[in-house]
């Protein structure tokens, strides 16, 4: 069972406490309507599916109840840093490097 | 005293004689014995049949690495266990076991044949032996492979013992109590960490319990065990035996199974027989010890044959000489000390064969000093005997020709081909391993985890240099840890030092065919069998274990592995680290299933939950259904009605006068704020900005991608409140997909969310005679269809209760929903069953109200829909709001597979014939077409209608819309059914029911 920072709570905290929510940083378009099929199709079922550090969502459901962004490493399952929904996408190579 | 047991010898109690049964035979052993030792002190070393072969077996291990000796043991009604080690089964007064896998008789065991016939079971036979004709694989091949083939059987019964769990933190957690762990958790432990040293066995120790002779600290091992135990102690050690840790997960999670009464005479009453703990620790130590390999060769599986270093443990441990006259076969100097043991203890030791030609002159001048004849560069070729060995036979091997053989009579035959490190644990973190080319074995190398390695867990050997290196490592956790710790020095005596090689299996003079090598004896899998893998193509390590089974027992290849991979690397023409090592996965050992569920069971598998009505409906003797977490009154059985009465008449009452329905869990949420509509408009597809304070409005919700999730009635309370609901099962999940859009896509929306589910109860009053019923209950709201008019919803006061009265139907009658706080559900309940005995009002079940929504071809989520039914397909058009620019779902529905012709769509079905269909049934438009037919669609919900007088369905089928009156097949077991296809809303469609 993996620890996670619930960056809300400032608390780390056991897995179960938490539920995934899909990939992070797919923003809802402001108007739908004007994308194509394809484009909606890839907002749709796109994903990055990546092979290392991840950009993922992950909701705080038995505790605050809030959603946040984490990179975790797909092949370590390991969490490099967890932040606030809504705060800049991290830069990768920094996280690296200080992993 | 038993003839095999050595008096004043091993840690077990001669004043305790312990009575046992093994196959109906009665047997004494002694207190501290394990079922084993017990045997062995009596001279019973057969102790199975293998798996395939049914080749006679006995332990060849003194630990939880045994793969041979399984038994199975009871303890009373529902309390037998299947493969149990007898090495591990501690012995208890009255123990009953039984050998397995073999009829009818241990020594007499007609599945032995298997052994003469195997040519046929070489490996991947199933793939090949048994392929003809194809018919035969699943009535005849297979269940006779089943039968003949296989270990213990499980037990029917119901397990009735108690399974405990718990959740521990600690600053270091050690694994192996052993010398090394033992020092690692004493340094650490004084550093002013909390420690807790688990041990698999009975007792701390490791090897130091099968080592008296070696003096530390100018006492005995055992003296100076003691005394490191009681010092633990003093520091505040937990000290936790009889312990596995059996996964080693992210995070420093460790999962220990403690077995806290499989060893006791009289389990107090009430004792749970395991617990499973839950580490997570600051630090672990990973001081596990190392596994001793057995060598390959011809016979070496016949009972009698043994790891020398169990041989040693059932010597010092037990007391017990496994014979009377042992050979040594070895290539590694960890064996001497055994025949040095045996002999110092006044037992036999014929031979020692030593594979290598160089031995260390101290271990040939302690040898011959013992009049042990001692026969370097040497090779077994084959073992003898049936039941137990008779005998070996040893050949020269020179410049690798193996030279003419002589037999050498013995009854017991010990065999070291080295120690591998104990990796388990470590590879489960995904720590990387390093091939030592010096030892031939694997090392750990890369950690993953907050973890130090410790002792001959990493190759290392002999008292001195573990208890030194158990010492490193607790200093190395307690700095991590940010304390500093004191390292001690432990003189050691009598040492007992060695090396050795791994190697592949010995130079024989037999026939390549021949030889019965066993490298797994669990599976049985030999030499031969990897050879032949290798041969027939494969080429990766995992695909020679899954093409041979080799590791893939229940000892998980804690023997074979390192053999395995030895002689797959040598037909391969590779170096073993570039084949590489299988994954060790956990549990560490086999895990009790009571363990792993705990108390998740029985009436704690899972929470019921009961709304404040339940009571009442159980008082009623209502029959109950599961809906998600809820038990719900399913129908409420009168005077010995079955189910199809009960519901008849449940329904005739509703239509005819008033029903009522406890719909206390109906999904509610409040929707609050100045920008609650908005929200609203956003999230489900009706328009709701019209919707007047007091109305109410069918809601659909669907996802992003244009499929329906959920659906329920929604009230507007005021401006700025909504009042809505979801289905049963869909509550959470309504509300966890408001709040991800809420806070992550409109956090701009000043909206609150509030689960009000379990803060009301709802009572459905639903028949003509409805508002008649209500009507003297009401205060504070004129009723009057004119005021109160269908899907209306008001704040009134019923039964003296504050209530949220709702004017909506499920059932195509006059219907009514009263919320109160849930604290006056049952009042409520008790308030409107009284008014409505002048009108025989009728409280009905999920059934009922599963047909009555059905006649009205109101769907529900979830039966009708599955995830792929767009508002088109359900026929619920009607309900978007196409005048809206944009909701969740909108745009995917004119995606190009949305908008395509023929898209299954909801329709109903009336039989021509009158039977009821199968929910769940397929359905074909032409039922003379070839098999596979092409299936149309499927019949999703299947009633008997009072109303109607007949059955009625609802389905969903390929273009549906547009085949009313068209006929469709049901294809059955007994024959086809057809169908015509309607409307789904059958009963009184012109909707003037809903308007009385």
């Amino acid at each position: 069972m993996l620890l996670i920072n619930c960056p809300y709570c400032e608390a780390t905290l056991p897995e179960l406490e938490f539920a995934y929510a899909g990939e992070a940083h797919i923003d809802r378009p402001a108007d739908p309507s004007a994308l194509s099929d394809e484009e909606w199709r890839d907002f749709l079922f796109i994903r990055t599916n990546a092979r290392g550090p991840h950009f993922e969502r992950w909701r705080h459901i038995h505790g605050c109840g809030r959603f946040f962004n984490a990179v975790r490493d797909t092949v370590s399952d390991r969490f490099l840093m967890t932040y606030k929904a809504g705060e800049a996408r991290p830069v990768l190579n920094a996280l690296e490097a200080a992993e | 005293m038993s003839r095999y047991r050595i008096p004043g010898m091993g840690r077990v109690d001669p004043a305790a004689p312990v009575s046992f049964t093994f196959d109906g035979r009665r047997y004494t052993g002694l207190r501290g014995d394990t079922v084993a030792s017990a045997l062995l002190a009596n001279g019973v070393h057969l102790m199975g049949r293998s798996f395939k072969y049914h080749r006679p077996r006995g332990p060849v291990s003194a630990g939880s690495e045994e793969p041979n000796a399984l038994i199975g043991t009871s303890r009373g009604p529902g309390r037998f266990e299947p493969n149990t080690r007898a090495t591990v089964q501690e012995l208890r007064q009255g123990l009953v076991t039984e050998s397995q896998n073999k009829f009818p008789s241990l020594k007499f065991d007609i599945g032995a044949v298997n052994d003469r016939a195997y040519m046929l079971f070489s490996a991947g036979f199933y793939y090949k032996t048994f392929m003809w004709p194809r018919s035969f694989w699943d009535k005849v091949y297979e269940p006779f492979i089943r039968a003949a083939a296989g270990l213990g059987k499980s037990p029917t019964e119901v397990d009735p013992d108690e399974y405990a769990s718990r959740y521990l933190h600690t600053d270091v957690l050690v694994i192996g109590g052993g010398a090394s762990g033992i020092a690692a958790a004493l340094v650490a432990a004084r550093s002013g960490a909390r420690v807790v040293l688990v041990d698999e066995n009975a007792e701390m120790g490791g090897s130091l319990l099968s080592d008296p002779s070696v003096r530390i600290d100018g006492r005995g091992s055992w003296a100076w065990l003691a005394e490191q135990l009681s010092q633990l102690r003093a520091a505040g050690v937990r000290l936790m035996t009889r312990t596995t840790a059996i996964g080693y997960y992210h995070q420093n999670f460790v999962g220990l199974c403690e077995r806290l009464t499989d060893h006791l005479d009289q389990p107090p009453h009430g004792a749970p027989r395991e617990r499973m703990w839950r580490v997570r620790a600051e630090q672990v130590v990973l001081a596990q010890g190392a596994l001793e390999k057995p060598l390959v060769f011809d016979g070496n599986d016949r009972p009698g044959v043994m790891l020398a270093g169990s041989a040693q443990t059932y010597l010092n441990r037990y007391g017990v000489k496994v014979g009377d006259c042992a050979a040594v076969v070895t290539s590694h100097d960890s064996a001497y000390y055994t025949a040095f043991d045996l002999v110092d203890a006044g037992g036999r030791v014929a031979v020692i064969a030593d594979t290598r030609d160089q031995v260390r002159p101290d271990l040939v001048e302690a040898a011959r000093r013992r009049g042990i004849q001692l026969l370097t560069g040497h090779t077994v070729t084959t073992t003898y005997g049936r039941l137990r060995i008779k005998g070996v036979r040893v050949n020269p091997v020179k410049g690798g020709q193996v030279g003419a053989g002589r037999k050498i009579a013995c009854d017991t035959l010990l065999m070291s081909g080295g120690w591998t490190p104990s990796l388990h644990l470590f590879s489960h973190t995904k720590g990387s391993l390093t091939w030592d080319a010096d030892s031939r074995t694997f090392l750990p190398n890369h950690k993953t985890e907050a973890c130090q390695i410790a002792g001959a867990g990493r190759g290392l050997w002999g008292y001195g240099p573990v208890i030194e290196d158990g010492v490193k490592a607790g200093l190395a956790a307690a700095e991590a840890l940010g304390r500093t710790g004191t390292a001690f020095g432990a003189g050691v005596e009598g040492d007992r030092p060695g090396t050795g090689v791994s190697q592949k299996e010995l130079p024989t003079d037999l026939s390549a065919g021949k030889a019965k090598a066993f490298v797994d004896y669990q599976n049985d899998v030999t030499a031969k069998d990897i050879r032949l893998a290798v041969r027939e193509g494969m080429r990766s390590i995992e695909h020679v274990k899954r093409y041979t089974t080799n590791g893939m027992a229940t000892d998980q290849g804690k023997m074979s592995n390192i053999n395995g991979l030895m002689i797959a690397a040598d037909a391969l023409g590779k170096q073993p680290p570039q084949v590489g090592l299988t994954t060790f996965r956990p549990p560490y050992t086999p895990t009790s299933f009571g363990a792993f569920a705990g108390y998740h069971k029985g009436a704690t598998f899972e929470l019921t939950r009961k709304t404040p009505i339940d009571p009442w409906a159980e008082a009623q003797g209502a029959v109950f259904e599961p809906v998600s977490l809820w038990r719900r009154a399913w129908y409420f059985p009168k005077g010995g009605e079955d189910m199809h009465a009960a519901v008849a008449r449940e329904c005739r009452a509703t239509r005819a006068s008033v029903g009522m329905f406890d719909a206390s869990t109906l999904g509610k949420i409040e929707v609050a704020g100045p920008d609650a509509v908005e929200f609203m408009n956003r999230m489900y597809t009706n328009p709701w900005t019209k919707l007047a304070p007091g109305r109410c409005r069918y809601g659909l919700l669907l996802g992003e991608d244009g499929f329906i999730r959920d659906d329920g009635v929604i009230g507007r309370l005021s401006q700025d409140l909504f009042h809505v609901t979801t289905t049963t099962g869909g509550a959470a999940r309504v509300l966890n997909m408001m709040e991800d859009y809420l806070q992550t896509e409109w956090p701009d929306l000043n909206v609150w969310l509030t689960s009000t589910t379990e803060q009301w109860s709802t009572v459905a009053v639903n028949g003509p005679n409805a508002r008649k019923v209500l009507e003297p209950l009401v205060e504070g709201l004129d009723m009057s269809d004119a005021n109160f008019p269908h899907m209306s919803v008001a704040e009134c006061t019923v039964a003296g209760l504050p209530a949220r009265l709702f004017r909506i139907s499920f059932t195509g009658e006059l219907g009514f929903e009263i919320n109160v706080p849930a604290r006056h559900g049952l009042a409520l309940w008790k308030a409107i069953h009284e008014a409505g005995r002048a009108y025989d009002i009728c409280p009905y079940g999920t059934e009922s109200m599963h047909v009555l929504r059905a006649e009205k071809g109101y769907i529900i989520v979830g039966q009708d829909t599955d995830g792929t039914v767009t508002p088109q397909d359900a026929g619920l058009d009607w309900a978007i709001g196409k005048a809206k620019k944009d909701f969740v779902g909108k745009r995917s529905l004119q995606r190009p597979d949305i908008v395509a012709p023929n898209r299954k769509q909801l329709v109903g079905l009336l039989t021509e014939d009158g039977t009821r269909l199968e929910e769940g049934a397929q359905i074909v438009l032409d039922p003379n077409q070839k098999t596979p037919m092409t299936m149309a669609g499927h019949v999703t919900s299947s009633y008997d209608s009072v109303a109607l007088g007949r059955p009625i369905a609802m389905a969903v089928i390929t273009g549906g819309h547009n085949r009313m009156g068209e006929t469709v097949h049901i294809p059955m077991p007994n024959g086809t059914i057809r169908a015509k296809v309607t409307s789904t809303n059958f009963y009184d469609p012109e909707g003037e029911r809903l308007k009385a």
